[in-house]
This record gives C-alpha cells, structure tokens and sequence, in this order.
C-alpha cells in the first residue's frame, strides 16, 4: 500500500518544526510514495515482473533570501535530522539572492478538487499476465512480425507538500499503463513500432486485443521503406508527434528561459506567433485528465490559461522566483503545464491529406534537435509519402528541419483532437520544411 | 564502505537466508544495496541558482529463472520490506527449477580511488570558483549575455550479496564540470557548451588553467556559432573530429552490439558474428579499465570484473556486450557490461568507454579529399532506432568543406545514417584518437548510465545531412 496522507504529513510537519528549530526562516516540504507493480511480457511468454516500492522527500530550507535544497529516499528520523543539519548549514553558505522566497499566500491552494485521479482498484499479475497473453497473440498473427514485446504497470501515487506558511495539502493518483512494442522483417527490412493507453482508471484502458492489432499494423506497415529526394514538401505530424511540438512550444514560454533570456519567444507575449486559427489551451481541471492537478509543485493554485488566443501569445508559465524577477504573478506553472492542447482546427483529417498533391506523413521522430534559444529544429524521421490523399509507401533515414518561428505561422490543424495523453494536439500540417533526403 | 544493515533491524544473516532461501531454485540473481550521496551547485544568471543536496538509500532483489527476471526494490532496508520481496520474486517465478550460478570470476584491479570528491572541497570553495568563471567569461567578452555553470559531484557504494553469502563492493566516485555561455550580436544570440568530468576528485579541474579552457572552449564555440551559416540538405561526405564525436560510434553500432538486443533478434547486427561489418581499418573496443574515466568501472552492477572487450577487430564483429544473463542464454560469458542507472532498475548490457582505435591517415588528408561536404567538431545528443538501425545525432559544431578546404561554420543539423552500413562508408580512419572530455549519459530503457567515448578523425563517404539550405 502507498503510505497514507497522515504518514506523509507526519514526515512534513516534522521536517518543518525541526528545521525552524536549527534557524530556517522559511520551508517548503514534498513528500511521497508510490508502488508499483510491473509485468512485461516477450514473444508471448512472461519475461519480467518488476515491484517497485518508492519513497522520497526533497525539503527546501531558506534563511531570509538564502535558499538551497535536499532530496533523500532514507525518510527515516535518523537520517532527516542529518540532512535537515546539512541543508541548514548550506543555506547559510549560499549567497543571497533577492528573489528567492515561497509563493505569495493568496496564491496558494485552499482546496484539492476531486478530479477523479485514483482508482484503487488492484489488479493481480495473473490478470495483467491475462491481459498481455490476449495482446500479445493478438500482436503476433501476422507471419511478419518476428518479435513481440509488451508490458502492463500499475502505479499507485501519493504526495503531501508543505510549507511553513501553513500549506499542506497532497492527493492520490494511480495509473494504468499497457503498452505494445512489434518488431516486423520482410526481406528488404526490419521495423519496430508501438502503441499503448494509459488511464487514470482501469476500466478506461483500451481492449487488450485491439491494442496489439495496431501495433502490428503500424509496425508492418513500415516494412521496405524507400529514402526520397531532398526537397522543401509540407509536412503532416500524426498526432503522437504533433504533441512533441507543443511541448517545445511549452517549453520556450517557460518563466525560467524568459527571464535567463535563452528563448526564442523572448518579449513575444501579445505579439502573433501562430496563424489566426491557432489557439492554445492548458486545462488543469479535467476529470480524470492525465495532467491533471489542482496546484502547481509550489502549492499555487492552478487555473485554466488560453496561452496563445488566435495566434497571439497571451501567457508565459509563471513561477515564483522567475515571476518576482520578471514582475509577474505566478500562474501556477512551476513543473510545467497540466493538460495542454490546441483547439481543434476547421478541417477534417481526411481534407489535410488531401490538401496537396504531395506530401509526407511522420509518424516518428529521433534525435534531440530543437533549439530554443534559436527556434532552429532539425531532427531524424519516419513516416510515409502521401499522393492525392492517400498513404504510398514508408520512407526513412530522412531529417525534416525548419525553424519554429516559421514553423509556428505555417501551421494548419485537423478536427480530430483527442485526450490520450497529458499534452494533446490534432493531427498537424506544417508548410515550407526541408526534407534532407538522398 | 556503507554499513547497510547498521540502522535496521535487518541483521546481514537474516538477509542472506532470505536470498539463499529465494533464489534456491533460480539460475541467477543477487541482492543489491546501493547508498549514494550527491551534491550540485549551480551558477546562472550572474547568482548562485541552486545548491542541492541528495543522499539515495535502497536495494534491488532479484531472481532469474529461465529468460524471465523478477524484481522487487524497496527504499526500505527492513525485515518486512526484504521478506514482501522475496514473496513478490517467488509469485513469478512459482515453477523456477533451475541451478544457481554462484561463479563470478574475481579481480583485484581498481580503476578509480575510494574518494568521496563532495567532502573533498567546502562548498564556498566551489561556490567562489562558479564566481570566478561567471567573472571571468563576462569580461573576456562583451556580447556574453548569459552563463552558466555547475558542479555536480557524486558517491556511490554498491554491495552486492549473492546465494550463499558471496559479497562484492565497489565505490564509485564522480564528478562533472559545466559551462554554457550563450552570446548575442547583431540581435542573433548562439550558445557554446562545453563540460569536463571522470571517476575522481574536483581537485584536477579546478586549477585555475582547468577550469579556464573549459571556459574557454564553450566560448569559442558560442562564437563560431554567431558566424554560422544555414546548413546544407542531402547526401554528402562528413568529416568528423577526434574525441566526442565518437558517439557516433556509440550510437550508430554500439547500442547494436549489446548482448540484450542480439539475444532477442531485434539488433541489425544480431545474425552478423564473425562477418565483415566495417571497413578493414576500423577498429572498436568497449573498455571499463581506463583509470578514471567516466565510463569505467571497477566491478559492473552484477559484479562481474570490467575488461576490454573487443568488439569489431578490422571490420571484422568480434563480440557483443554481455551481462550474465544475456551471457548464459546465448551461451557465452559476461564482459562485465550488465549495468543500472540505481537500485530501482534492473540489470542491462550496456557501454563503458566506446572506442575506435586510430588508423594511419591524418585529418588534413580526409579534409583534402572533400569537394563538398561538412566537417563536424562537435556533437549535442545522438538516438538509435535498434531495429530499423538508423541513428541520428545533431551537430554543435560544424563547418562546410568545399574544394578540400574549410569554409564557414554552419548551423546546427543533425546528421542521419544506417548503423550497419555506415562502417562500410568510413573510408579514412585518423592516428589521432582522443578521449572525449569525460561528459556523456547514455540511455536505454530509462535508465541513464555514464559513458566514455572516443575516437580519431574520421571519413564517412555517405551520410545525409539534416540542414535547410537545398
């Protein structure tokens, strides 16, 4: 079982006192457990269960505008007192600096909502063996797909924060997690591919057989890919890509690398940095949403942000020291965002297919190459050539590169937007990228 | 050396009575203790942003039978956390009757001091050098508009406790070095990052010219950067520089060479032992014995030795990275690679220090033989698709050859190739192997582990190059 609220509120109110006591003027406390409980399973056969039983505490101490921090899965007293001593004796240590301080009281969290994040539903390993035997069989039909790898893990989590301004508050969350890994070989090639879901509850999680089934289609579909032309060609990003943009986007507008001064979204808010028909949201209150919380890893609440408002950016993500240095007030983003999404655009998937004669579509990228500080973007792809609205063959060892400044305006979204992770975007149209290819 | 039954009510043999007792029927499988200490400061924005402390305590319990691996970890070190451990590890393997493995070879070779490099200098030492080189940076050059830099160091004890009681330890100290300065003229603004680091003490890279060519070199790069110009797109020849580049290397062949992925069939390589992959001067070692450095170990996280393991001997594939499992199932023995990021994660073959040994050409005649192509200095991060073994990594540093001479410096691409066919392209290989400074994380399955790499120039006939000019 995951440590229960009053435990972790224990361990919180104890590191306080006994660091108030050894001359902190200010704490902050987080504290946490999860279990979980892993199968995985090859080729049809079991291959690996995995119990993972975590604690962990990480307790900022301050002394006026002196700050520093320490982190520790050994939660017990013994050890608490001598972090506690060595976390006090470092913060003295440490310079000022003159925006370090917890977050404004008025912003805090008065209360946790019930987003119905946890399920305490348990499900044995047999059941999880159960489920992965359907998957993996289904999975394996195909004669081309030589190896199958699958894994079912059940996550339960629990977390208290505190501070000394008399915030406590923490929740349970819990999740399920199948996912599906093929490898597929024809005499030119051989390919992997995946699919999973991922739910807060377990009656949500997709059909075990149907999971399989597209995670052989997708891997063998891929099978003799050709490399094309270098060429400037519009882009289609499927959906489990199109995300990763939007994280780049979220993590350009963070307070940290506006005020350092190393984003390439700098000095952009009320200014358009997408086409008119782009608008971003980040939702943190959806019942049972993967990114779902009610306040930020500081404790300040979280409310729903429209961070760009038809093309125009409205919000970067605040926290409390990059705010007081940016004379912000904090939007409760310190982590990051919760559920972020763009609104659905105005065409169907199938019209963006069929809006050029030519056009690829990427269904993964690899390698790190996006660049904030300059918005440069260069990465390694795989996807499908796309004539006259319809999939010809697969394509890879091809980089697509552009810059995001660019990027951003040339984006053209479908209708097809769905929650299947904690940031989501339609399936995505970019314009005027460069292929590299032979 | 950690004491990890000190503070519980766990006695040493209690805990080798559960082990014995539950890895009985098993092939393989270990208790692992680990207790690591870590320390990081960090100076950006002209103040010193963080100062963190973390000291991690936990053991991993595992049991093999057969190909399945069971695993339970616990921050925990008690009675009743070992005791739901071992219940957990006996429910999957319930039909486990094998016979335990107790072999594992030994050796009294060390590579790296007991030394914990975080007690070694106070923090307002560290702090007052963050200073300096925030000072020092900002007043060699007027358009840095930002630094930052930080020390991270690390202890690590490991304890190992086998079936029957056979114990093996290791301590493992490490430390790293960074700087990023990011520049800006003319409006443009370009970063420059460069980092040191190894198995030792602060002491070596923090004399005053240390710590001032790291400065130095991040700067120099910030500044090429500023001048660069939009990247070519397409196929041509790549030079790349001595050192770090090398993980290409890491990522285009090594990740195929592990033991795990040939076992299961999903490597490029998996059906290619004793084949010619590469060109006859290429030659690739994976070494945990290299005094110091980043990727070495004395012992690997099963305990078996480190060693040399050669891997491809001129063009011809040698060997895969074992761990003991990987071993016994293919039938071979361990090379001592079986590694984890800690105790919450379960035992992979993984690198060391990847290397290409050094041919006989130089660099200047590689450059020479290119009309039109790049010459790549510097690399950020680099990924590897196992199966399809295209591998892709982004330039930090590079510049166009034209004619057989170097021309401007150009921007970031990455560069995309096929892991088996890119040895067949090295055409040239250097005399100038290097180690790379001592600065890169690999990962695989999540978990991440620190690694060496190195290399000499090199010539790559064919690879394709990810920039936007057509």
């Amino acid at each position: 079982m995951v440590k229960d609220q009053e435990f972790l509120e224990n361990k919180a109110s104890y590191c306080i006192d006994l660091a108030k006591k050894l001359g902190a003027t200010d704490i902050s406390v987080n504290v946490g457990s999860s279990i979980s409980e892993t199968v995985n399973f090859r080729n049809k056969k079991l291959d690996e269960s995995n119990r993972s039983d975590n604690l962990g505490i990480e307790i900022t101490t301050y002394i006026g505008k002196k700050k520093s921090s320490i982190s520790s899965s050994n939660i017990l007293k013994d050890n608490l007192n001598t972090l506690l001593e060595k976390c006090i004796e470092t913060t003295k240590s440490t310079p000022e600096d003159e925006y370090n301080t917890l977050p404004d009281k008025h912003l805090l969290a008065k209360e946790v909502k019930d987003l119905d994040l946890f399920d305490d539903t348990h499900i044995e390993n047999d059941k999880k063996i159960e489920y992965l035997s359907i998957l993996e069989i289904s999975a394996s039909k195909d004669n081309k797909i030589i190896n199958t790898e699958s894994s079912f893990v059940e996550d339960k989590s629990n977390f208290i924060l505190a501070n000394s301004d008399g915030f406590c508050q923490g929740f349970k969350t819990s999740s399920f997690v199948a996912s599906s890994v093929a490898v597929a070989k024809d005499a030119k090639s051989m390919e992997r591919d995946y699919e999973y879901t991922l739910k807060c509850h377990l009656k949500d999680i997709q059909n075990a057989e149907e999971l399989g089934k597209i995670a052989a289609e997708q891997t063998i579909r891929k099978l003799s890919p050709k490399k094309i032309s270098s060429e400037k060609i519009a882009i289609i990003f499927d959906k489990r890509i199109a995300k990763g943009i939007l994280s780049t986007f979220a993590s350009a507008i963070a307070s940290s690398v506006i005020s350092r001064g190393t984003s390439f979204l700098k000095d952009k808010i009320n200014e358009k940095i997408f086409s008119d028909t782009i608008s971003v949201l980040d939702r943190p209150d959806i019942l049972k949403g993967l990114g779902s919380k009610s306040f930020d890893s500081e404790g300040v609440k979280m409310n729903t942000l429209k961070l760009v408002d038809q093309g125009v950016l409205m919000h970067y993500l605040v926290d409390t020291y990059n705010g007081k240095k940016l004379n912000l007030e904090s939007n409760g983003r310190c982590g990051g965002t919760s559920n972020l999404y763009f609104e659905n655009g105005k065409i169907t998937y199938k019209d963006l297919l069929n809006s050029h004669k030519k056009c690829l579509y990427i269904t993964e990228t690899i390698g790190h190459g996006s660049n904030i500080v300059t918005g440069d973007y260069s990465v390694g792809a795989t996807g499908f050539l796309i004539e006259d609205g319809e999939f010809k063959y697969p394509i890879n060892e091809i980089t697509i590169a552009g810059n995001f400044k660019d990027m951003f305006k040339n984006i053209t979204l479908a209708n097809d937007l769905e929650f299947k992770y904690a940031t989501n975007s339609p399936t995505m149209m970019i314009e005027g990228m460069v292929v590299a290819g032979k | 050396m950690t004491n990890f039954f000190e503070k519980s009510d766990l006695s040493r043999n209690e805990a080798e009575t559960i082990i014995s007792d539950t890895l009985n029927k098993c092939d393989d499988g270990e208790l692992y203790l680990e207790n690591s200490k870590s320390e990081s400061i960090i100076l950006d924005d002209n103040k010193i942003k963080n100062s963190s402390y973390n000291s991690d305590l936990g053991y991993g319990f595992r049991a093999i039978s057969g190909e399945i691996v069971a695993y339970s970890h616990s921050n925990e070190i008690s009675k009743n956390s070992l005791k739901q451990s071992s219940e957990s590890l006996k429910s999957t393997l319930k039909s486990a009757n094998g016979i335990y493995n107790s072999s594992i070879p030994k050796s009294n070779k060390r590579y790296y001091e007991n030394i914990n490099p975080i007690e070694q200098k106070t923090l307002n030492e560290k702090i007052q050098i963050l200073n300096e080189v925030n000072k020092y940076l900002r007043t060699k050059e007027s358009n840095v508009k930002q630094v930052t830099a930080n020390f991270s160091g690390e202890q690590k004890s490991i304890e190992i406790i086998r079936s029957g009681g056979e114990t093996l330890t290791d301590v493992r100290p490490l430390i790293r070095f960074n700087v990023s300065v990011m520049l800006e003229k003319n409006g443009r603004k370009e970063t420059g990052v460069y980092g040191v680091g190894g198995r030792q003490s602060y002491e070596s890279y923090l004399k005053e010219d240390n710590w001032k060519n790291v400065c130095d070199e991040a700067l120099r790069i910030a500044s090429v950067n500023l001048e660069s110009k939009p990247a070519p797109a397409g196929e041509m020849k790549v030079v790349l520089g001595p050192g770090w580049p090398a993980i290409l290397i890491h990522e285009a062949v090594g990740h195929g060479l592990e033991g795990d992925f040939n076992r299961k069939k999903t490597s490029a390589f998996h059906n290619l032992m004793g084949q010619k992959v590469a060109n006859e001067g290429v030659t690739i070692v994976d070494d945990g014995t290299i005094d110091n450095r980043r990727g070495s170990l004395t012992i690997d996280d099963e305990g078996t030795p480190t060693e040399k393991t050669v891997l491809i001997e001129n063009g011809i594939l040698k060997n895969f990275m074992q761990d003991r499992l990987n071993a016994r199932l293919m039938k071979t023995r361990s090379t001592g690679s079986g590694r984890r990021e800690n105790f919450r994660h379960i035992v992979l073959p993984r690198m060391r220090n990847t290397m290409m040994l050094s041919g006989k050409q130089t660099q200047d005649e590689m450059i020479k033989s290119v009309d039109k192509g790049i010459f790549a200095v510097s690399f950020g991060g680099g990924q590897v698709d196992i199966t399809s073994g295209k591998f892709v990594f982004n330039c930090t540093e590079a510049y166009e050859i034209i004619n057989g001479k170097i021309g401007s410096p150009i921007k970031g691409a990455t560069l995309i190739g096929d892991g088996p066919s890119i040895l067949k392209e090295v055409s040239m290989v250097g005399n100038d192997m290097m180690l790379d400074p001592g600065i890169g994380t690999c990962g695989k399955a999540g978990q991440g582990v620190p690694v060496g790499v190195a290399q000499p120039s090199i010539l790559i006939d064919k690879m394709t190059v990810g920039g936007t000019k057509l």
